[in-house]
């Protein structure tokens, strides 16, 4: 099926041509990158060949950054300056991360608007500059180990990330220098891998504790489609409360007096090998030596760590009780229970599971590497590395979303757990006589007040023309994409007076503060010295110009109007001009303004051409 | 495929009506499999992950149909909203948060199990919950084949007659899986 010709330069695949696509899966303990070789999807170990990248960033007074193991050995020693966990805190405000963590961490928070900052000894960093220093070194390990620049990357979230911790993800990916192909689900990245591995069909249960989030997904695979029913989690809840609550009886049970920073994030640490080693033994040594130079030794067993853990494992059975209502199906329904997560090691996790399905979980997947399995083989298959056995996959949005109305209250526009992509509309009215402005503010949440949900934005449609009350017709529109990110646009439309805005997420990041911080980083000089030759941006230019020239040939006549062809053809002169000198941005700027104008082009060859596919489809099968 | 069915995918483009757009004869007399198997081949055609290497401007196309893929799947798969569909397209208003309409027998009936689901609650009977079920249940056993019957008969004011009261009787499933829900926390 000969379909859309049209591509942005950069953007079209010659076939044959193997695209170096990579899955990450950024972590709240540690991260890690894998990719498809050779059909065969492989985590990509680092020169000393681990694997795991502990997620911990350390800035020195120098402003020297380590990452991962050298930043983990200095965390006991240094704790305000090595930033660990900080997953925890994307598209998190002061108030929440407050709340949430009870002023037990270590860190210098900074109060700023959207997002909370650590102040450390190189300046004010946003979680969002600290995810990009790990996602950085895990783009280097990956063009290191594939010999050449990485086209896209698939970044894994927890299902339950709600829109401004999505959108802090992407940003933070943006940041390091990554094309985004797609955030993906951590609970569906692991059942891509378990899916494909094992060629699974049914529904399957995806209970994935990790160190810092919860997720449940409830899944159906069918033959070449997983198809996620429903989702729900806690987005604090994970291996690092196990670890606090570890802490705190070493402090009781040792009858420790008030403890500094450093002793606290030792006694952390300490509790972290301690919970592991308890994985595979009855009884183990908790030996921490504080600051004053008393040693604290104590023993925990495995009944003391089970009662210390048993609230925060029965937390994680209501979003499982709440997912399989919302899927619509019962616990006999499900045939298999896959485990991710570090902290699914946990025996008492994995009897709690086999306890509440009812069934042994699987657990023939490393639960620490299964998510970036799964997200290099979606990788893969978006940077158009088609096989024969393409799969599709249909996630869903974790929570509702809707807009504050009168007296506080909520009105949900869409529901949690709607498959993606979802386009709602909903109509709203002035309740003033000559109203000229309407402020609109986007929340999400499953809650009916305003103040028990997250705020997503705030904005105003203003130009309104002044009505009586009640007259004016305002469509408010949500778009979430695949991505399961939002856009929302309002217009009035009662008098054929249209005002438009689009909003990002008052917790995401600017483009310009993106920008800006790029242009500081030192990769952004290297990115522009290793800018394309002349050549390249040849061959692009070239590529594009055979394909719009084909697509006018095919539906000129029948989807342009004389104008509109007439605009097209004069920048193809352009380019074709351009292409034949020698100044590299000036080929680039043609090529871009080409692209431009076909835009609407292409749109319309696209949906022309998917209307005669549906056509051709609903014949055959009637 | 009939003329019918291409002409509103041809004019109406992703917005077209729901059964046009997953290619499954109108009517409350839906296989779930073939709603199913309909929904995945649209989605497998449509989808932007299928154009991932195309510019911006044609995925976004790809996602639109891919929404109204999802529109159509959601508002065929349950049977109340399959019928509210047909309904509210024959130009009848269900009048959803009206509910003066009711004849008094009807909300009487319903206040009563309301009344049982709230003393089940307080005493945590589970039992009390699934008599009530079993009761509920009857009752739209009967309402079903009515509804069905109203709408292939293009009697719309009887057909939304029934509908309301089946939207009525599956709120109260809600509440009593609330219940149930707030039983086992």
């Amino acid at each position: 099926m000969a379909l859309l010709q049209i591509s942005e330069p950069g953007q079209s695949t010659a076939p044959h041509q193997h695209r170096r696509a990579v899955g990450i899966d950024l972590g709240t303990t540690h991260s890690l990158v894998a990719t498809v070789r050779n059909s065969i999807a492989t985590v990509l170990p680092d020169e000393h060949g681990r694997v795991l990248l502990p997620s911990i960033v350390r800035y020195g007074q120098e402003g020297v950054v380590a990452v991962g193991v050298e930043a983990a050995a200095r965390q006991a020693e240094d704790p305000r300056n090595t930033l660990a966990s900080v997953k925890r805190f994307m598209g998190r405000g002061l108030a929440d991360v407050v709340k949430t963590h009870q002023g037990d961490l270590p860190y210098d928070f900074v109060d700023s608007p959207g997002m909370v900052q650590i102040r450390t000894a190189a300046g004010v960093k946003s979680p969002v500059e600290v995810s990009a220093e790990i996602l950085r070194v895990l783009r280097q390990r990956a063009e290191a180990s594939l010999g050449g620049e990485i086209t896209g990357a698939v970044i894994t979230v927890p299902a339950y990330f709600d829109d401004a911790q999505r959108q802090a993800t992407k940003d933070a990916a943006q940041l390091a220098g990554l094309e985004v192909l797609r955030l993906l689900n951590e609970p569906t990245a692991a059942a891509i891998a378990y899916g494909l591995d094992n060629a699974a069909e049914g529904v399957y249960a995806v209970y994935d504790l990790g160190g810092g989030t919860f997720d449940i997904s409830i899944l159906r695979l069918t033959k070449g489609v997983f198809e996620v029913l429903a989702t729900g989690g806690d987005s604090a809840l994970g291996g690092d409360d196990f670890d606090r609550r570890i802490a705190c009886w070493a402090i009781e049970a040792g009858q420790l007096p008030p403890l500094g920073a450093r002793d606290l994030r030792a006694l952390q640490v300490e509790a972290r090998e301690v919970k592991e080693a308890l994985s595979s033994r009855e009884a183990a040594r908790f030996h921490v030596k504080l600051q004053s130079g008393d040693p604290v030794d104590l023993t925990l067993d495995t009944a003391t760590l089970e009662s210390l853990g048993a609230n925060l494992v029965t937390k994680t059975l209501k979003p499982c009780r709440q997912a399989l209502r919302d899927a619509g199906v019962d616990i006999g329904d499900i045939k298999g229970v896959v485990l991710v997560g570090g902290s699914t090691r946990m025996p008492m996790v994995r009897a709690a599971v086999a306890e509440f399905f009812g069934q042994a979980p699987l657990t023939n997947l490393d639960p620490d590497q299964v998510v970036a399995l799964g997200a290099a083989r979606q990788a893969h298959l978006l940077a158009g590395n088609r096989s024969g056995d393409d799969w599709l996959l249909l996630d869903v949005i974790p929570l509702s979303l809707g807009i504050e109305t009168m007296g506080g209250l909520v009105e949900k526009i869409i529901p949690r757990n709607a498959t993606l992509p979802i386009a709602r509309a909903q109509e709203f009215t002035t309740f003033k006589d000559g109203q000229t402005a309407m402020r609109i503010h986007v929340l999400q949440g499953e809650r009916e007040r305003v103040d028990d949900c997250r705020s997503l934005a705030h904005f105003e449609l203003r130009g309104i023309p002044p009505m009586t009350a009640g007259a004016a017709r305002i469509k408010v529109e949500f778009e979430v994409d695949a991505d399961g990110l939002l856009a929302v646009t309002a217009r009035e439309q009662s008098t054929g007076v249209t005002a438009q805005v689009a909003v990002k997420p008052s917790y995401g990041l600017s483009d310009d503060d993106i920008a800006r911080m790029l242009r500081d980083s030192f990769d952004h000089a290297r990115d522009d010295l290793d800018a394309r030759a002349l050549a390249e941006v040849q061959v692009d230019a070239d590529r594009l110009l055979d394909a719009v020239r084909a697509a006018l040939a095919a539906d000129g006549e029948a989807l342009l109007s004389d104008t509109e062809r007439e605009a097209i053809e004069a920048r193809i002169v352009a380019l074709a001009e351009a292409r034949a000198g020698t100044d590299r941005s000036a080929v680039r700027m043609a090529s871009d303004a080409l692209s431009t104008a076909t835009d609407d082009f292409a749109a319309r060859r696209m949906d022309a051409s998917i209307r005669s596919a549906l056509a051709g489809r609903s014949i055959e099968s009637i | 495929m009939s003329d019918a069915v291409t002409a509103a995918l041809a004019t109406t483009g992703p917005g077209a009506d729901p059964f046009a757009l997953l290619g499954l004869p109108r009517g409350m007399d839906v296989d779930p499999h073939a709603l199913d198997d309909a929904y995945r081949q649209l989605q497998a055609q449509v989808h932007p992950d299928r154009f991932a290497d195309k510019s911006e401007a044609e995925r976004r196309v790809a996602m639109q149909w891919a929404a109204a893929a999802n529109e159509a799947y959601r508002t065929l798969k349950k049977p109340l909203s399959r019928a509210k569909h047909l309904i509210e397209s024959a130009g009848v208003g269900l009048g959803e948060q009206d509910n003066t309409a009711m004849p008094a027998d009807f909300l009487m009936q319903q206040m009563e199990w309301r009344e049982q689901v709230a003393e089940a609650r307080a005493h945590r009977d589970d039992k009390g919950l699934r008599h009530i079920e079993h009761d509920i249940r009857g009752a739209e056993g009967r309402l079903w084949p009515l509804l069905s019957e109203r709408i292939a008969a293009g009697d719309w004011p009887a057909a939304a007659d029934a509908w309301r009261r089946l939207r009525f009787l599956e709120k109260l499933h809600d509440d009593i899986e609330d219940v149930r829900a707030a039983l086992i926390d």
